[in-house]
Protein backbone atom coordinates (compact mmCIF):
# COMPACT_ATOMS: atom_id res chain seq x y z
CA UNK A 1 0.00 0.00 0.00
CA UNK A 2 1.09 3.54 -0.80
CA UNK A 3 -0.34 6.65 0.85
CA UNK A 4 -1.01 9.58 -1.46
CA UNK A 5 -2.43 12.69 0.20
CA UNK A 6 -3.63 10.57 3.08
CA UNK A 7 -5.39 8.05 0.87
CA UNK A 8 -4.17 4.42 0.76
CA UNK A 9 -3.77 3.05 -2.77
CA UNK A 10 -2.63 -0.27 -4.21
CA UNK A 11 0.14 1.36 -6.17
CA UNK A 12 3.33 -0.40 -5.09
CA UNK A 13 5.49 -1.24 -8.11
CA UNK A 14 3.92 1.46 -10.26
CA UNK A 15 5.41 4.63 -11.70
CA UNK A 16 4.80 7.72 -9.54
CA UNK A 17 3.99 10.08 -12.40
CA UNK A 18 1.46 7.67 -13.90
CA UNK A 19 -0.34 7.27 -10.59
CA UNK A 20 -0.40 11.01 -9.94
CA UNK A 21 -1.75 11.63 -13.47
CA UNK A 22 -4.52 9.10 -12.89
CA UNK A 23 -5.61 11.05 -9.83
CA UNK A 24 -6.28 13.96 -12.22
CA UNK A 25 -4.61 16.89 -10.52
CA UNK A 26 -5.81 19.59 -12.84
CA UNK A 27 -2.55 21.29 -13.70
CA UNK A 28 1.07 20.54 -13.01
CA UNK A 29 1.64 23.42 -10.60
CA UNK A 30 1.92 20.97 -7.72
CA UNK A 31 5.04 19.85 -5.91
CA UNK A 32 5.55 16.29 -4.73
CA UNK A 33 7.00 15.33 -1.40
CA UNK A 34 8.14 11.71 -1.44
CA UNK A 35 8.79 10.16 1.99
CA UNK A 36 9.28 13.67 3.44
CA UNK A 37 11.80 14.72 0.76
CA UNK A 38 10.89 17.19 -1.97
CA UNK A 39 11.16 15.40 -5.28
CA UNK A 40 12.47 17.33 -8.27
CA UNK A 41 10.15 17.17 -11.30
CA UNK A 42 12.65 15.24 -13.40
CA UNK A 43 12.38 12.33 -10.95
CA UNK A 44 8.58 11.99 -11.09
CA UNK A 45 8.67 9.50 -13.95
CA UNK A 46 11.83 7.81 -12.69
CA UNK A 47 10.33 6.86 -9.34
CA UNK A 48 8.80 3.44 -8.76
CA UNK A 49 6.47 3.36 -5.77
CA UNK A 50 7.08 0.77 -3.11
CA UNK A 51 5.10 -0.54 -0.19
CA UNK A 52 4.87 1.97 2.68
CA UNK A 53 5.74 5.04 0.59
CA UNK A 54 4.12 8.30 1.70
CA UNK A 55 3.48 10.82 -1.06
CA UNK A 56 2.14 14.35 -0.61
CA UNK A 57 1.04 16.34 -3.64
CA UNK A 58 0.69 19.98 -2.63
CA UNK A 59 -0.09 23.31 -4.24
CA UNK A 60 -0.92 26.88 -3.26
CA UNK A 61 -4.41 27.77 -2.07
CA UNK A 62 -5.94 30.96 -0.73
CA UNK A 63 -4.80 31.72 2.80
CA UNK A 64 -4.22 34.47 5.30
CA UNK B 1 1.73 60.00 0.90
CA UNK B 2 5.46 60.70 0.96
CA UNK B 3 7.06 58.73 -1.87
CA UNK B 4 10.13 58.08 0.28
CA UNK B 5 8.08 56.42 3.00
CA UNK B 6 8.77 52.78 2.18
CA UNK B 7 8.11 49.56 4.03
CA UNK B 8 11.37 47.57 3.93
CA UNK B 9 11.25 43.82 4.41
CA UNK B 10 14.32 41.69 3.85
CA UNK B 11 15.96 44.53 1.92
CA UNK B 12 13.01 44.86 -0.46
CA UNK B 13 11.03 48.11 -0.58
CA UNK B 14 7.26 48.38 -0.72
CA UNK B 15 5.06 51.44 -1.14
CA UNK B 16 1.95 49.74 0.18
CA UNK B 17 1.52 48.97 3.86
CA UNK B 18 -1.44 46.67 3.31
CA UNK B 19 -0.70 42.95 3.15
CA UNK B 20 -3.71 41.18 1.75
CA UNK B 21 -4.83 37.64 2.54
CA UNK B 22 -6.30 35.44 -0.18
CA UNK B 23 -8.27 32.98 1.94
CA UNK B 24 -12.00 32.38 2.06
CA UNK B 25 -13.04 34.19 -1.09
CA UNK B 26 -13.64 33.54 -4.71
CA UNK B 27 -10.45 33.45 -6.76
CA UNK B 28 -12.18 35.61 -9.38
CA UNK B 29 -12.17 38.49 -6.89
CA UNK B 30 -8.49 38.34 -5.97
CA UNK B 31 -7.34 40.60 -8.79
CA UNK B 32 -9.92 43.29 -7.98
CA UNK B 33 -9.13 43.05 -4.26
CA UNK B 34 -5.37 43.37 -4.88
CA UNK B 35 -5.90 46.33 -7.20
CA UNK B 36 -8.32 48.15 -4.90
CA UNK B 37 -6.12 47.45 -1.88
CA UNK B 38 -3.06 48.69 -3.76
CA UNK B 39 -1.45 45.63 -2.16
CA UNK B 40 2.06 44.61 -3.17
CA UNK B 41 2.17 41.52 -0.96
CA UNK B 42 -0.39 38.73 -0.81
CA UNK B 43 -0.45 35.71 1.48
CA UNK B 44 -1.07 32.16 0.33
CA UNK B 45 -1.31 28.78 2.01
CA UNK B 46 0.19 25.42 1.03
CA UNK B 47 -2.30 22.57 1.02
CA UNK B 48 -2.79 19.11 -0.41
CA UNK B 49 -3.62 19.59 -4.08
CA UNK B 50 -7.24 19.06 -5.08
CA UNK B 51 -8.10 16.67 -7.82
CA UNK B 52 -10.35 17.28 -10.82
CA UNK B 53 -12.06 20.60 -10.09
CA UNK B 54 -9.14 22.52 -8.63
CA UNK B 55 -8.14 25.92 -9.93
CA UNK B 56 -4.66 27.31 -9.61
CA UNK B 57 -4.63 30.43 -7.46
CA UNK B 58 -1.38 31.51 -9.13
CA UNK B 59 -3.37 32.22 -12.31
CA UNK B 60 -5.33 34.88 -10.41
CA UNK B 61 -2.54 36.69 -8.58
CA UNK B 62 -1.23 39.72 -10.52
CA UNK B 63 2.39 39.20 -11.57
CA UNK B 64 4.01 42.17 -9.84
CA UNK B 65 2.73 41.10 -6.42
CA UNK B 66 5.17 39.57 -3.93
CA UNK B 67 3.97 36.24 -2.57
CA UNK B 68 4.00 35.63 1.16
CA UNK B 69 3.27 31.93 1.66
CA UNK B 70 2.29 30.99 5.20
CA UNK B 71 2.98 27.82 7.14
CA UNK B 72 -0.56 27.43 8.44
CA UNK B 73 -1.35 23.89 9.45
CA UNK B 74 2.08 23.53 11.09
CA UNK B 75 1.92 22.39 14.72
CA UNK B 76 5.62 22.71 15.46
CA UNK B 77 8.82 24.20 14.06
CA UNK B 78 9.77 21.18 11.97
CA UNK B 79 6.40 21.16 10.20
CA UNK B 80 6.69 24.89 9.52
CA UNK B 81 10.14 24.39 8.00
CA UNK B 82 8.78 21.55 5.87
CA UNK B 83 5.95 23.74 4.57
CA UNK B 84 8.35 26.63 3.89
CA UNK B 85 10.51 24.34 1.76
CA UNK B 86 7.46 23.18 -0.20
CA UNK B 87 6.30 26.75 -0.74
CA UNK B 88 9.69 27.76 -2.11
CA UNK B 89 9.62 24.76 -4.45
CA UNK B 90 6.14 25.83 -5.60
CA UNK B 91 7.59 29.14 -6.75
CA UNK B 92 6.62 31.10 -3.66
CA UNK B 93 9.97 32.89 -3.50
CA UNK B 94 11.95 33.49 -0.32
CA UNK B 95 9.32 35.25 1.80
CA UNK B 96 7.56 33.15 4.41
CA UNK B 97 5.04 33.93 7.12
CA UNK B 98 5.73 31.48 9.93
CA UNK B 99 2.46 30.49 11.53
CA UNK B 100 2.48 27.67 14.09
CA UNK B 101 -0.57 26.69 16.10
CA UNK B 102 -0.89 23.77 18.45
CA UNK B 103 -4.28 24.77 19.67
CA UNK B 104 -7.17 24.31 17.27
CA UNK B 105 -9.83 26.00 19.39
CA UNK B 106 -8.38 29.48 19.75
CA UNK B 107 -5.80 29.18 16.93
CA UNK B 108 -3.22 31.02 19.01
CA UNK B 109 0.35 31.04 17.71
CA UNK B 110 2.98 29.09 19.66
CA UNK B 111 5.73 31.65 20.22
CA UNK B 112 8.39 29.12 21.29
CA UNK B 113 8.04 26.96 18.19
CA UNK B 114 7.78 30.12 16.08
CA UNK B 115 11.16 31.31 17.37
CA UNK B 116 12.73 27.93 16.53
CA UNK B 117 11.33 27.88 12.99
CA UNK B 118 12.28 31.52 12.40
CA UNK B 119 15.88 30.81 13.38
CA UNK B 120 16.15 27.81 11.03
CA UNK B 121 14.51 29.53 8.07
CA UNK B 122 16.37 32.83 8.48
CA UNK B 123 19.66 30.91 8.44
CA UNK B 124 18.55 29.23 5.22
CA UNK B 125 18.06 32.65 3.63
CA UNK B 126 14.29 33.06 3.91
CA UNK B 127 12.81 36.47 4.65
CA UNK B 128 10.87 35.38 7.72
CA UNK B 129 7.77 37.19 8.96
CA UNK B 130 6.59 35.38 12.08
CA UNK B 131 2.98 35.55 13.24
CA UNK B 132 3.10 35.75 17.02
CA UNK B 133 1.33 36.49 20.26
CA UNK B 134 2.40 40.03 21.24
CA UNK B 135 4.93 39.21 23.93
CA UNK B 136 7.97 41.47 24.32
CA UNK B 137 10.44 38.70 25.20
CA UNK B 138 9.33 36.52 22.29
CA UNK B 139 9.57 39.51 19.92
CA UNK B 140 13.12 40.21 21.15
CA UNK B 141 14.06 36.59 20.50
CA UNK B 142 12.55 36.75 17.02
CA UNK B 143 14.63 39.85 16.35
CA UNK B 144 17.77 38.07 17.64
CA UNK B 145 17.25 34.99 15.46
CA UNK B 146 16.81 36.96 12.24
CA UNK B 147 13.13 37.77 11.69
CA UNK B 148 12.54 40.44 9.03
CA UNK B 149 9.48 41.76 10.91
CA UNK B 150 7.15 40.57 13.63
CA UNK B 151 3.44 40.04 13.11
CA UNK B 152 1.55 40.29 16.41
CA UNK B 153 -2.11 39.34 16.49
CA UNK B 154 -4.73 41.98 17.25
CA UNK B 155 -7.36 39.45 18.34
CA UNK B 156 -8.11 35.78 17.59
CA UNK B 157 -7.63 34.91 13.95
CA UNK B 158 -10.70 35.32 11.77
CA UNK B 159 -12.67 36.97 14.59
CA UNK B 160 -12.96 40.56 13.29
CA UNK B 161 -12.84 41.66 16.94
CA UNK B 162 -10.23 44.37 16.47
CA UNK B 163 -7.33 45.59 18.58
CA UNK B 164 -7.81 43.48 21.72
CA UNK B 165 -4.03 43.40 22.31
CA UNK B 166 -3.52 47.10 21.60
CA UNK B 167 -1.40 47.94 24.68
CA UNK B 168 0.95 45.02 24.06
CA UNK B 169 1.35 45.80 20.37
CA UNK B 170 2.29 49.35 21.40
CA UNK B 171 5.08 47.91 23.58
CA UNK B 172 6.44 46.02 20.56
CA UNK B 173 6.25 49.14 18.39
CA UNK B 174 8.14 51.11 21.05
CA UNK B 175 10.77 48.49 21.86
CA UNK B 176 11.45 46.31 18.81
CA UNK B 177 13.66 47.60 16.04
CA UNK B 178 11.83 45.74 13.27
CA UNK B 179 8.68 46.51 11.30
CA UNK B 180 5.62 45.57 13.37
CA UNK B 181 2.89 44.23 11.11
CA UNK B 182 -0.44 43.86 12.86
CA UNK B 183 -2.00 40.59 11.76
CA UNK B 184 -5.21 38.73 12.61
CA UNK B 185 -8.43 40.00 14.08
CA UNK B 186 -8.56 43.45 12.49
CA UNK B 187 -12.23 43.71 11.49
CA UNK B 188 -12.80 47.32 10.48
CA UNK B 189 -10.90 49.97 8.55
CA UNK B 190 -11.03 52.20 11.67
CA UNK B 191 -9.08 49.53 13.59
CA UNK B 192 -6.47 49.30 10.85
CA UNK B 193 -6.21 53.08 10.94
CA UNK B 194 -5.82 53.06 14.74
CA UNK B 195 -3.00 50.50 14.55
CA UNK B 196 -1.21 52.60 11.94
CA UNK B 197 -1.63 55.74 14.07
CA UNK B 198 0.10 53.83 16.89
CA UNK B 199 3.12 53.35 14.65
CA UNK B 200 2.54 49.91 13.22
CA UNK B 201 4.47 49.47 9.96
CA UNK B 202 1.75 47.60 8.10
CA UNK B 203 -1.53 45.72 8.41
CA UNK B 204 -2.24 42.18 7.31
CA UNK B 205 -5.89 41.53 6.73
CA UNK B 206 -7.96 38.72 5.25
CA UNK B 207 -11.23 37.88 7.01
CA UNK B 208 -12.48 41.47 7.27
CA UNK B 209 -12.26 41.71 3.50
CA UNK B 210 -13.37 38.15 2.72
CA UNK B 211 -16.51 38.41 4.86
CA UNK B 212 -17.55 41.88 3.67
CA UNK B 213 -20.59 42.17 1.42
CA UNK B 214 -18.54 43.92 -1.27
CA UNK B 215 -15.00 42.57 -1.21
CA UNK B 216 -13.30 44.98 -3.65
CA UNK B 217 -14.99 47.98 -2.03
CA UNK B 218 -13.87 46.90 1.43
CA UNK B 219 -10.33 46.52 0.08
CA UNK B 220 -10.50 50.18 -0.99
CA UNK B 221 -11.80 51.20 2.44
CA UNK B 222 -8.90 49.45 4.16
CA UNK B 223 -6.37 50.98 1.79
CA UNK B 224 -7.65 54.47 2.60
CA UNK B 225 -7.73 53.77 6.34
CA UNK B 226 -4.17 52.41 6.39
CA UNK B 227 -2.88 55.40 4.43
CA UNK B 228 -4.73 57.81 6.73
CA UNK B 229 -3.31 56.12 9.81
CA UNK B 230 0.22 56.20 8.40
CA UNK B 231 -0.07 59.90 7.54
CA UNK B 232 -1.38 60.63 11.02
CA UNK B 233 1.52 58.76 12.59
CA UNK B 234 4.07 60.59 10.45
CA UNK B 235 2.34 63.91 11.14
CA UNK B 236 2.52 63.27 14.89
CA UNK B 237 -0.81 63.18 16.69
CA UNK B 238 -1.93 66.30 18.52
CA UNK B 239 -1.66 66.21 22.30
CA UNK B 240 -4.52 65.14 24.55
CA UNK B 241 -5.49 67.32 27.50
CA UNK B 242 -6.07 65.22 30.60
CA UNK B 243 -8.37 67.89 32.02
CA UNK B 244 -9.90 71.22 31.10
CA UNK B 245 -10.06 72.70 27.64
CA UNK B 246 -8.22 75.16 25.45
CA UNK B 247 -9.82 77.52 22.96
CA UNK B 248 -8.61 77.39 19.39
CA UNK B 249 -9.97 80.88 18.83
CA UNK B 250 -8.24 84.16 19.60
CA UNK B 251 -9.61 85.66 22.80
CA UNK B 252 -11.86 88.39 21.51
CA UNK B 253 -12.79 90.52 24.45
CA UNK B 254 -14.77 93.18 22.57
CA UNK B 255 -18.15 91.64 23.32
CA UNK B 256 -17.65 92.17 27.04
CA UNK B 257 -15.40 95.24 27.40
Amino acid sequence: MVKINGQSLEAAGRNLLEVVRELEFKDNSYVIEYNLEILKKEFYDKTTLKDGDVVEVVSFMGGG
Amino acid sequence: MNKEDKLVLGGREFNSRFILGSGKYNLELIKAAVENAGAEIITLAVRRANTKDSENIMDYVPENVTLLPNTSGARDASEAVRIAHLSRELGGGDFVKVEIMKDSKYLLPDNNETIKATEILAKEGFVVLPYMYPDLYAARELENVGAAAVMPLASPIGSNRGLATKDFIQILIDEIDLPIIVDAGIGKPSEACAAMEMGASAIMCNTAIATAKDIPMMATAFKNAIEAGRSAYLAGLGRVLTRGSESMDPLTGFLRD
